[in-house]
């Protein structure tokens, strides 16, 4: 680790603030950030803690039914107080790495990352949930913009991710059998309006929808509905857990099966 | 009923009080007065010119003591090699220098180049940043046999070629093979992988190097199996530090599997840099820096045949394997693909003829050598997956394929070299088809059948040539050492002993059974009995703890020791009795004159030792400490049957291990706990190798599992709860407790198993044109072969 300033701002202003000085990192739970700095990777001048401030945290439900998460909620948190309103999405953080990330890490921090094989931003994608930041408010579909890239400005801060809660819903994670990340996760959501896909962990691009998906579970919300389909494998990622075809063809897997345990 | 003290219980292991309490001292618990510490600056490159390398910024930075560089090694020794294999043609093996530090080229990425020494960890850290190196990049040797073209770069440029040896062995049987071959009614052939692993000890390497400026001695600390083995290593071939002048001491050591059997260049290093400092040294592995610089297992190429009779009867064996010996000769490299790999060819079977032919070829990774099991697996694996393809392809039970042709008269001489004392492999294997339940196997299969899920069921048997080893016979194969133990029993004025071991306890629970072997001789409660091991200044002569022979040799030699204090104390004890030594008797630590009511207890006669007021000096010596050395006359020959069952997702191809049985014939026991422990620890090892680990490198010779983001080391939930058998037991026919260790037969039994019933699961869905699989068997490979 390379020595860096410290703060820990009490309100979301004085840590808009800190983010402005130069070279400033917001830090969730640091459960990426940490090991990056321990292995020398990055060299930010100043981290800024979200972490004591006190209206970022908690799980609580909007007038319109949508499921507001703050952003500095860990996935511990998340796991138990969005249980009884988004029980897929609980479920999802309940299955994030071990018990340690998951009393450290928080939802802001992971979707600002937007790891390739992060759970969250699947679920983020599928629910058509809104990112808000200190100043602004951005559609799911218009956040993610491939491997470690979203339409976060320098120094803008996630402050609350709202979530429609569909009628049903379920994610399904094949697990990387090192990191235990997500080799493929697909996350399911079926609204009155339609059926939204999103897949993470296959995609050189990042999380990303399956729209022929959706539109067959639109129309039947049934595994046998994507039979007929597949998704191609260019794009998808290749290494040693797995070929862009392996991807390909779990993603379809997992779609069923996210589709057959949402009932 | 199961005794509750002494040989054949289960005392529960007195250590890990210690050590699940956080009590434990590890080598890098030692904080030395004025300790300095050492950071490493690595090669970033598998191969290259190593043009300069400067170091003015660095050392001009915070807290710098000085910064070392190859150039600071001239006139010292490199890092030898303890095993010359001698080729086909009679001709010894390559073998290339091995610096402390490199010197011209770098030859693996993690190939060390420079150190800094400074106050702190961090200035170390920070000032290693700074030190300026100019490599001019080669193309790396990755490829074992494309490092055989005449036209590869050389790993070593003062080497003929990049083959450190090709080894024939029995090279005098090489005709006879090839003609049984020829007349087979039937021949099998497997080509396999058995891949790079990186061992992964909980405890990283630590070396703490210590100098007295006053008597000219130096101390190394470090995670060590064999501390006199580095003492003679490093004092003898490295620096040039007599042994009396040097003492190593091995701590609480949190596991080795064979990577800390090895003399690496930081404990030279942190010795060396100690006695130019005048300042203690310290260096802490990180657990990145221990996967590109910890010594690697495996790494076999092998294409093996098998020909039989048309009754299923083995003809012969032809092996032809290639082995990775990476950058440079680790310590006991050469012995591994050779002496302890080609003499277990014949396996627990018949076959009269076996030629195996082994090519170890040096390439810009890290050094490869001795991982738990080291040569055994490999060839357990590849004889063991063999065999049932043969029997696949001859219709033939795979169980009923090893019966007839399983070794039964002992002792058996084998074409390779060895002679089986004991062992009764039927039992083992009938004992295995009935714990493993191999009868419901078909309910088994169709309750997953009707879940959608393939499931099969694999099985083989396994011996290991372990006791390592008889000391004439090393020597002759190309041992620079010699394999005995030595143990002193030192029993004080009051009665407790003090047992001084060679034998190294990190993780296998000496403290607790080598105590309950001299208490059962003696009589007395184990916790009379204290254990020391890992301090060359307090313990005789130790070859150290690998091969499974702590307890077979190290356990032997305080045997002999201690039989030598129960012989002097008889003595003492027919003296304070006015009897004859010759009708003394020593029963539940009393001493009785046979026939009497006579009786002195071990107290009065330890205390005569040392008080000897009224004592046969003119016959004996005061005192009562008795030291000995065992040299075994054979290698012990544990044997066993394995079975897995495993579940498949045809969807994913996850394989879901659902039950593992393992029937083992360890000779005589001394704590069965500490024994099941050890064949599940060796099991989750096994199993991780089957199904999770694997080392790879990219073709730069980047090492792309380079942390645990990426090599799957097994974890609770990837190993089933074990079905573990001990009772069949032929002891040991040359050692005095009739053992035969337990130490790494998990390993080496069990990768086969996991395959073979993989295989087996897919030949039963129907996919008969897949025959092996390479491990690891990861759902993206299980996935693939199904696609065909």
């Amino acid at each position: 680790m390379y020595a860096f300033e410290f703060d820990r701002p009490a309100t979301l202003d004085e840590a808009i603030a800190l983010m402005s000085e130069e070279e400033a990192q917001a830090l969730g739970g640091g459960q990426t950030l940490i090991p990056t700095l321990k292995q020398r990777l990055a060299a930010p001048a100043r981290l800024v803690s979200l972490t004591a401030i006190p209206e970022l945290a908690g799980v609580c439900v909007a007038d319109d039914g949508a499921l507001c998460v703050g952003a500095t909620t860990t996935h511990a948190a998340i796991a138990q107080e969005a249980a009884a309103h988004y029980p897929a999405l609980a479920a999802l953080a309940g299955n994030i790495g071990d018990p340690a990330v998951r009393n450290r890490g928080t939802i802001g921090g992971s979707v600002a990352n937007n790891d390739p094989s992060a759970c969250y931003p699947a679920a983020v994608l599928a629910s058509g949930a809104t990112i808000k930041t200190a100043n602004r408010e951005i559609a799911a579909d218009d956040f993610f913009e491939g491997m470690f890239a979203t339409a976060l400005e320098e120094g803008e801060i996630v402050t609350e991710i709202r979530f429609p809660v569909p009628e049903k819903a379920a994610y399904m994670k094949f697990e990387q059998p090192a990191s235990r990340f997500a080799l493929v996760g697909v996350f399911v959501a079926k609204f009155a309006g339609g059926v939204r896909v999103a897949v993470t962990g296959a995609s050189e691009e990042g999380v990303f929808r399956w729209t022929e998906a959706e539109e067959a579970l639109s129309a039947n919300f049934s595994p046998d509905a994507i039979s007929g389909l597949s998704l191609a494998a260019d794009n998808m990622i290749g290494d040693l857990h797995g070929t862009p075809e392996y991807r390909a063809h779990l993603a379809k897997v997992m779609t069923g099966r996210a589709v057959a345990a949402a009932g | 009923m199961p005794k509750d003290h002494g040989i054949g219980a289960s005392s529960k292991r007195r250590e890990d009080v210690r050590f699940l309490t956080g009590r434990g001292r590890y080598t890098d618990d030692i904080n030395l007065h004025g300790q300095a510490y050492a950071w490493f600056v690595r090669s970033p490159v598998a191969h290259g010119r190593l043009n300069k390398v400067e170091t003015e910024a660095a050392a001009g930075m915070p807290g710098v003591l000085r910064v070392f560089t190859g150039a600071d090694f001239e006139g010292v020794g490199g890092l030898p090699c303890g095993w010359q294999v001698t080729d086909r043609f009679g001709e010894v093996m390559q073998e290339p220098g091995h610096p402390v530090l490199a010197q011209g080229k770098v030859r693996h990425v993690g190939d060390p180049i420079a150190v800094v020494v400074a106050e702190t960890e961090a200035q170390a850290r920070d000032a290693a940043e700074a030190v300026v190196f100019d490599i001019e990049e080669l193309e790396p040797v990755l490829d074992m046999k494309a490092a055989l073209e005449s036209a590869a770069p050389k790993v070593h440029d003062d080497l003929e070629s990049n083959l450190c040896y090709d080894w024939g062995f029995v090279e005098e049987n090489r005709e006879a093979v090839n003609a049984a071959f020829d007349k087979a009614a039937h021949v099998t052939t497997l080509e396999l992988v058995n891949q790079r692993l990186v061992p992964n000890a909980m405890e990283p390497r630590v070396a703490v190097g210590d100098y007295n400026t006053g008597t000219d001695d130096s101390t190394l600390y470090t995670t060590s199996q064999n501390p006199h083995v580095i003492r003679l290593l490093m004092g003898a071939f490295v620096l040039g530090i007599p042994e009396h002048k040097l003492r190593v001491v091995a701590p609480d050591v949190g596991g080795g599997f064979g990577s800390k059997i090895f003399h690496y260049a930081e404990e030279a290093f942190c010795t060396f840099a100690a006695k130019q400092l005048r300042r203690p040294v310290k260096w802490t592995c990180q657990r990145s820096e221990s996967f590109i610089t910890d010594a690697h297992g495996r790494d076999h190429v092998t294409k093996i045949e098998l020909a039989l009779d048309a009754e299923g009867h083995f003809q012969a064996i032809r092996t032809e394997t290639y082995a990775n010996m990476g950058a440079y000769l680790s310590t006991f490299a050469p012995s591994v693909p050779t002496w302890l790999h080609g003499t277990l060819m014949a396996g627990n079977y018949t076959t009269p003829l076996i030629y195996v032919n082994v090519k170890a070829v040096f390439t810009n990774t890290v050094p490869v050598d001795a991982y738990r099991g080291a040569g055994r697996p490999e060839a357990t694996f590849q004889l063991e997956r063999v065999i049932d393809k043969a029997a696949r392809e001859m219709g033939i039970d795979p169980v009923e394929i090893r019966r007839k042709n399983f070794v039964t008269e002992f002792p058996y001489a084998t074409p390779v070299a060895v002679e089986y004392d004991t062992g009764d492999y039927h039992a083992t294997l009938d004992k295995l088809l009935e714990i493993a339940d191999v009868a419901g196997f078909e309910a088994r299969l169709a309750e997953s059948k009707a879940r959608g899920k393939l499931r099969g069921l694999g099985l083989n048997c396994y011996i290991e040539a372990c006791g390592i080893a008889p000391s004439h016979l090393v020597g002759q194969l190309g041992a620079r050492a010699g394999l005995y133990e030595s143990a002193t029993v030192r029993v004080n004025a009051t009665g407790g002993l003090v047992v001084m071991t060679g034998s190294h306890s990190h993780g296998q629970g000496h403290e607790t059974t080598f105590a309950q072997v001299v208490a059962d001789m003696i009589g007395l409660d184990e916790n009379m009995v204290e254990i020391v091991h890992g301090d060359t200044a307090n313990t005789p002569m130790g070859m150290g703890t690998y091969g499974s022979r702590s307890l077979a040799v190290g356990g032997s030699a305080m045997v002999r020791a201690t039989e030598k204090i129960i012989a002097k104390a008889k003595k003492i004890a027919a003296h304070l009795m006015e009897a004859s030594p010759e009708d003394i008797e020593l029963k539940d630590g009393a001493f009785t004159v046979a026939g009497t009511d006579k009786s002195v207890a071990w107290g009065d006669v330890t205390l005569a030792a040392y008080v000897p007021h009224n004592y046969p000096l003119e016959e004996i010596e005061p005192g009562l400490e008795e030291t000995a050395f065992y040299d075994p006359n054979n290698f012990t020959f544990p044997a066993g049957a394995y079975a897995c069952e495993v579940e498949l997702d045809p969807d994913t191809g996850k394989v879901t291990i659902l039950s593992f049985a393992a029937a083992d014939d360890f000779g005589n026991i001394v704590n069965p706990m500490v024994v099941d422990g050890q064949v599940h620890g060796g099991l989750a090892q096994g199993i991780g190798q089957a199904l999770l680990e694997g080392a790879t490198y990219d073709e730069y010779g980047q090492l792309l599992s380079g942390s645990y983001m990426d090599y799957a080391m097994p974890r609770a939930d990837d190993v089933p709860f074990y079905t573990v058998d001990h009772s069949c037991q032929t002891p040991c026919t040359h050692n005095p407790l009739g053992v035969k260790g337990c130490g790494e037969a998990g390993a080496i039994g069990s990768p086969p198993a996991v395959v073979n019933a993989v295989v087996d699961a897919l030949q039963r869905a129907g996919h008969s044109d897949i025959t092996h699989i390479d491990m690891p068997l990861t759902p993206s490979r299980v996935w693939a072969a199904m696609q065909g």
